[in-house]
């Protein structure tokens, strides 16, 4: 119960911190919405109506993987900065527990990019909005998000060291859209990539949610994620430890 | 004369040395080559998924823009990021040529943005199919340090707007992102509406992203004269809007004594 109230607690924070911060304001709702129209555009430039809404999805999904990188990249810097991090590490709760409904929260805010980029499309560019299996597609996105609040937790972790975790962010968005067939079906990517598209959580939800929402079946797609996230969040507990213990005795914790 | 000079390149050289981070590999790498090399290879798998266009095309397009990371992001906080580190109240007490103060910081991220660009064009021979004869490559490079240059002035005035609204990256990224839509980036400018094709032919890179394109499928540099000279007049016209905007938030940052707000 502590554990539930503990993790509701930052979660709940961490989203009205981040909701309040012009960066979010942009990474979540603006760059998608910028995004949405550019691949709008572009399909329509390629004579493909059909994939419209996939086009407004896909952007949206796009910018919840942009607020997960940018939120949990980002998280443990911003503790840094503001000289929470050590009283947080002391503190009696384990560090991934605190860390973790920080990262989720991130994920979460991806949900305003799918909202924004959707109702984007239907006022602008009168899309009409069918999902063919609304309740899994609520479940898909759900859950996708929650896989990639656990990625997070990984990515955050492994941040603990690097202190150039901007610079990392600032790299991965576009990687992570290639690698996971968030807009390009992973059939155009050489094949040396698909392995590696197989154990990320977003490539599992990215297709339920496609799935869900255009038709196809989706819950191989959820059932993987979420079995991907629970394997995440073991490696995600075992990291932030590990990588705490090293940082605690090299005294880099709070070194910006 | 020479004291402006000595403002000009100096001045330029160590605010560039300022941005601390940029000077590691750790950061530069992964920020200023990294995500240009994917921000390239996403587009054109994208435009492969779409057929609008060919790879040459998303190649051009993008290694030309990313040299925004350094002609928007650089100069906006190299200008606009003096007042997070408290250092523009000092910066304007002194009687320093104004014009070769700014535009002296705008000079190290030309080069910088030339380079990034040109990694972008190299990922893109590298790995996608994207071949100009090697003959067009001094051209190309021209047209390129044109845009580059252009894109820059463009910073100028994002930074000015930085030093107002305070948060620089507030209008910095979105300045980044709409150029992907706006100057025929990815989308043929004939694709957009007539309002987005007005705006995007005042934007900075459009008509040098259009003539780098010729260069690069072999026309002569004379043939695409007409799209250079409209690229360095929207250039001149950045550096002159930029200044003008830096000139005006300095006398008024002073009347209201905000420079040091942050």
């Amino acid at each position: 119960m502590r554990i539930a109230r503990l993790l509701a607690v930052c979660w709940w924070f961490q989203l009205k911190q981040m909701t309040k911060a012009g960066l979010f304001v942009f990474t979540s709702i603006i760059e998608p919405l910028i995004f949405a129209t550019l691949a709008y555009y572009l399909f329509k430039a390629g004579h493909r109506p059909g994939t419209l809404l996939y086009a407004a999805l896909s952007a949206g999904l796009m910018g919840i993987w942009t607020s997960t990188l940018f939120g949990s990249g980002g998280a443990i810097n911003f503790q840094r900065w503001q000289g929470v991090l050590e009283p947080l590490v002391a503190s009696p709760p384990p560090y991934a527990l605190i860390l973790f409904p920080q990262t989720l929260a991130a994920a979460s805010i991806g949900l305003y990019s799918l909202a924004s980029t959707l109702l984007w499309g239907r006022v602008i560019f009168g899309i009409p909005l069918h999902f063919a299996h609304p309740v899994a597609f609520a479940i898909s996105i759900v859950v996708t998000i929650v896989s990639l609040g656990v990625l997070g937790l990984v990515m955050g972790a492994s941040f603990i060291l690097y202190r150039e975790a901007n610079a990392l962010s600032n790299m991965l968005e576009f990687p992570v859209w290639i690698v996971t067939g968030v807009i390009v079906p992973l059939s155009l990517l050489p094949g040396w990539i698909h392995p590696l598209s197989w154990i990320l959580a977003p490539t599992w939800g990215y297709r339920a949610i496609h799935n869900a929402a255009l038709g196809g079946n989706p819950w191989p797609g959820i059932g993987i994620a979420l079995g991907l996230a629970a394997v995440y969040f073991f490696i995600g507990q075992a990291v932030v430890g590990a990588f705490e213990r090293r940082a605690r005795e090299r005294a880099t914790l709070s070194l910006v | 004369m020479r004291q402006t000079l000595r403002i000009f390149f100096l001045g330029g050289y160590f605010s560039y040395r300022a941005l601390f981070n940029w000077q590691s590999p750790r950061f530069y790498v992964p920020t200023m080559l990294g995500g240009p090399a994917f921000q390239v290879l996403f587009f054109a798998y994208l435009g492969r998924f779409s057929h609008v266009r060919d790879d040459a095309f998303y190649v051009v397009g993008n290694a030309v823009q990313v040299s925004g990371m350094s002609g928007v992001f650089g100069v906006a906080i190299t200008v606009g990021g003096e007042r997070w580190t408290q250092t523009l109240a000092p910066l304007l007490a002194t009687p320093a040529n104004r014009m070769a103060l700014f535009l002296g910081r705008a000079l190290p991220h030309i080069v910088n943005g030339f380079i990034v660009s040109a990694f972008g064009f190299a990922i893109g021979r590298l790995l996608l199919d994207f071949h100009p004869a090697p003959g067009t490559i001094p051209e190309l490079a021209l047209v390129v340090l044109l845009s580059t240059t252009t894109c820059t002035a463009f910073g100028l005035v994002v930074g000015a707007l930085g030093l107002r609204w305070r948060d620089v990256f507030t209008i910095a990224n979105p300045a980044y992102f709409l150029m992907l839509l706006f100057c025929g980036v990815n989308i043929p400018l004939s694709a957009l509406p007539k309002w987005m094709q007005v705006v995007g032919s005042g934007m900075p890179l459009t008509h040098g992203i259009a003539a780098a394109r010729r260069v690069a499928h072999g026309a002569s540099l004379s043939s695409v004269d007409g799209l250079l000279g409209k690229e360095a007049l929207i250039g001149l016209c950045y550096f002159a809007v930029g200044y003008i905007l830096l000139r005006v938030f300095e006398a008024e940052g002073r009347r209201r004594a905000t420079l040091e707000l942050v």
